[in-house]
């Protein structure tokens, strides 16, 4: 009795050998392809990092400082090009900020019928879908023609600002800011749109209930429910803006001359590196390279920061 | 008595409870601000949507009004000469997007089965998850700078330096993160009754994953697989200086090869109309592709939910 014939259907018996080979060769590989995402950002770092090492040695941290740019001289600073990345991708977002949250407060809203609302949300991803080297095309023959006339009147008026000091000729950081502002207005809006709608409708009402109006329902309640998942969706765009490489290339200028002025051209690191780097040889890679980990190291921290408010929004809402 | 200001007469209720304090008084300071940003949300919507009508307008009438069989099929002219096409731009991108699909799905769909499946909370999971969303915020410059560094400076493959093949394992960096995350997501959402069934009745953990979770949960991984695509199909950054370009037909994987997005790029600073026009016609088939893709995944995503 104790041993059951083996034809019996409902004994226990371990797995075939192969099934079991099989199973567990199957657990290692997904293993071995999840690590490769550790591998391959270890790998960027690295190479990175590896390649920077001569020009790290000869220029140290002055090289954040200085603005010579002189490949003939084998004298490399990179300032420049950290300004021209940091003020773009600031005054991007201080424009894009507005128009995004603006934006997914009227989509999440119920001002007009549901239907238009959906095909305005839709029309903002799609615009995320457009390549950057096509918003960059358009930003050359379109845009900046258009825009020229009005930042040379910036020019003629507000001159005596350092940063209007420049006669507007064409490429330069204003329309790259303002291309900027095109592409990172996607990502604001979707993300906000999603901390507005993950705000609970009990909010709104108790808002309602006494007696406030939709604005004042939307600014003091809504809007401060949602801020930490706003803040990590503009962190976000401030780490895309910073790495944004075409569009920004195509119509800043690429001019490795220091000048306060947002109508003169310029540079980004990116910008810098998408220019340079295909021509570049001897010690122009490796102040190239440094200059990349500078602005690897400046989008690291940026999403970290990013990952982080986010993660506290969930803990609060879930 | 009267703690209500107002005091109530047989005629007429307080203040606070007359029927005229309900009407909507256009007048008050809070309603004329409350229409004040209405207009305001309302402008700003119009103009965060106005760039995509105009970048999509001017892109489909001047490269539009360019499209025809010969510049399909025909290679980009000489500096200086009319006529011409893209064929070997538009083969390019195919080719280096189709290099980048087979690499980053099978990683990716991998690493998200083990995420999913194996180790949903462990702490080599919540790394491998935060390094994927540290991977999606890496510049994609920077991507080609890595694989420029890996494998066009050390000339690894047979020798040659730029190659559609590196072009396409940069793009295939960019890519992993999004579908790694969709597919962790679509299987997370495959109810657990599912999974209980298949090893109830003596399915292993792999077929189990294979022919029971993998399929309900392939639509939702199908639309990030395509976005993915789609979004890599325009990525120019990596492009640059690893699949670099070229004025002929592809002449095989391991050497350099035309893409639309690099042709774009450096035909839009060239001074010769044909190839500023070149550039238009380009923008037109990359923008049609992608948003055909992107309306495609939107398709999926529906036929997922029904």
């Amino acid at each position: 009795m104790s041993t059951a014939p083996a034809s019996d259907p409902f004994v226990l018996r371990r797995r075939p050998l192969q099934e079991r080979l099989v199973d567990q060769g199957f657990q290692r590989l997904t293993v071995v392809l999840a690590s490769l995402v550790g591998i391959v950002l270890l790998g960027i770092l690295l190479t990175v990092a590896m390649g920077s090492r001569e020009a790290m040695a000869t220029f140290g941290l002055g090289f954040l400082t200085t603005s010579d740019w002189d490949p003939s001289g084998e004298r490399y600073g990179a300032f420049t090009a950290i300004y021209g990345t940091i003020v773009t991708s600031v005054l991007s977002l201080l424009i894009a900020v507005p128009l995004g949250v603006g934006t997914a407060i009227f989509i999440t809203e119920n001002l007009i019928p549901l239907r238009i609302r959906l095909v305005l949300g839709v029309m903002v991803e799609l615009l995320a879908a457009i390549p950057s080297v096509v918003l960059g095309l358009w930003a050359i023959f379109v845009m900046e023609p258009f825009l020229r006339p009005i930042l040379g009147g910036l020019y003629t008026t507000l001159g005596w600002l350092p940063i209007f000091s420049t006669e507007p000729q064409g490429p330069g950081m204003a329309p790259a800011i303002l291309i900027l502002v095109v592409m990172i207005l996607p990502i604001i809006t979707a993300i906000s749109r999603d901390s507005l709608q993950q705000v609970p409708p009990e909010l709104r009402s108790a808002a309602y209930g006494v007696g406030t109006t939709r604005w004042d329902a939307i600014l003091q309640v809504i809007l401060p429910a949602a801020v930490s998942g706003i803040t990590g969706g503009v962190m976000l765009a401030l780490g895309r803006a910073m790495g944004e490489t075409m569009a920004v290339t195509m119509i800043i200028g690429n001019s490795t001359n220091f000048s306060w002025s947002l109508l003169a051209p310029g540079n980004t690191i990116s910008s810098m590196l998408a220019n340079q780097f295909g021509e570049a040889d001897g010690q122009q890679v490796s102040a190239l390279m440094y200059a990349a980990l500078v602005l690897m190291l400046l989008t690291l921290v940026v999403n970290v920061l990013a990952q982080w408010v986010v993660r506290r929004l969930s803990l609060k809402y879930s | 008595m009267n703690t209500i200001s107002s005091a109530p007469s047989a005629s007429q209720p307080p203040l606070a409870f007359r029927r005229s304090s309900l009407a909507y008084k256009p007048g008050l300071a809070r309603n004329r601000w409350n229409l004040a940003f209405t207009g305001l949300a309302t402008v700003f919507s119009i103009i965060a949507v106005l760039p995509l009508v105009l970048v999509l307008a001017y892109v489909l009438i001047r490269g539009g009004s360019l499209i025809s069989l010969q510049l399909l099929t025909s290679l980009p002219p000489a500096p200086g000469l009319d006529g011409g096409g893209i064929g070997n731009a538009i083969l390019g991108t195919l080719v280096v997007t189709l290099i980048a699909s087979l690499i980053a799905i099978p990683v990716g769909v991998g690493g998200g089965i083990y995420l999913a499946e194996y180790s949903s909370s462990g702490p080599f999971a919540q790394f491998v998850r935060f390094g994927t969303n540290v991977l999606s915020g890496v510049p994609s410059i920077i991507c080609g700078v890595f694989v420029y560094g890996l494998i066009v400076a050390t000339r690894l493959f047979f020798d040659q330096s730029y190659s559609a093949m590196a072009g396409g394992i940069a793009l295939s960096v960019l890519m992993l993160p999004t579908v790694i995350k969709t597919t962790d997501e679509a299987l997370k959402l495959v109810p657990n009754e599912l999974r209980w069934g298949a090893i109830g009745i003596g399915a292993s953990r792999f077929v189990t994953i294979v022919r029971v979770t993998l399929p309900a949960a392939v639509s939702p991984i199908a639309t990030g697989v395509v976005l993915a695509i789609a979004r890599a199909a325009g990525e120019t950054a990596p492009l640059i200086f690893t699949a670099l370009f070229s004025p002929f037909w592809p002449e095989g994987v391991f050497n350099p090869i035309a893409t639309m997005s690099v042709l774009i790029y450096n035909f839009a600073i060239m001074p010769y109309e044909a190839q500023i026009a070149l550039a238009w016609a380009a923008s037109f088939v990359l923008v049609v592709m992608i948003l055909a893709a992107n309306l495609f995944a939107r398709w999926l995503g529906r036929f997922a939910q029904a």
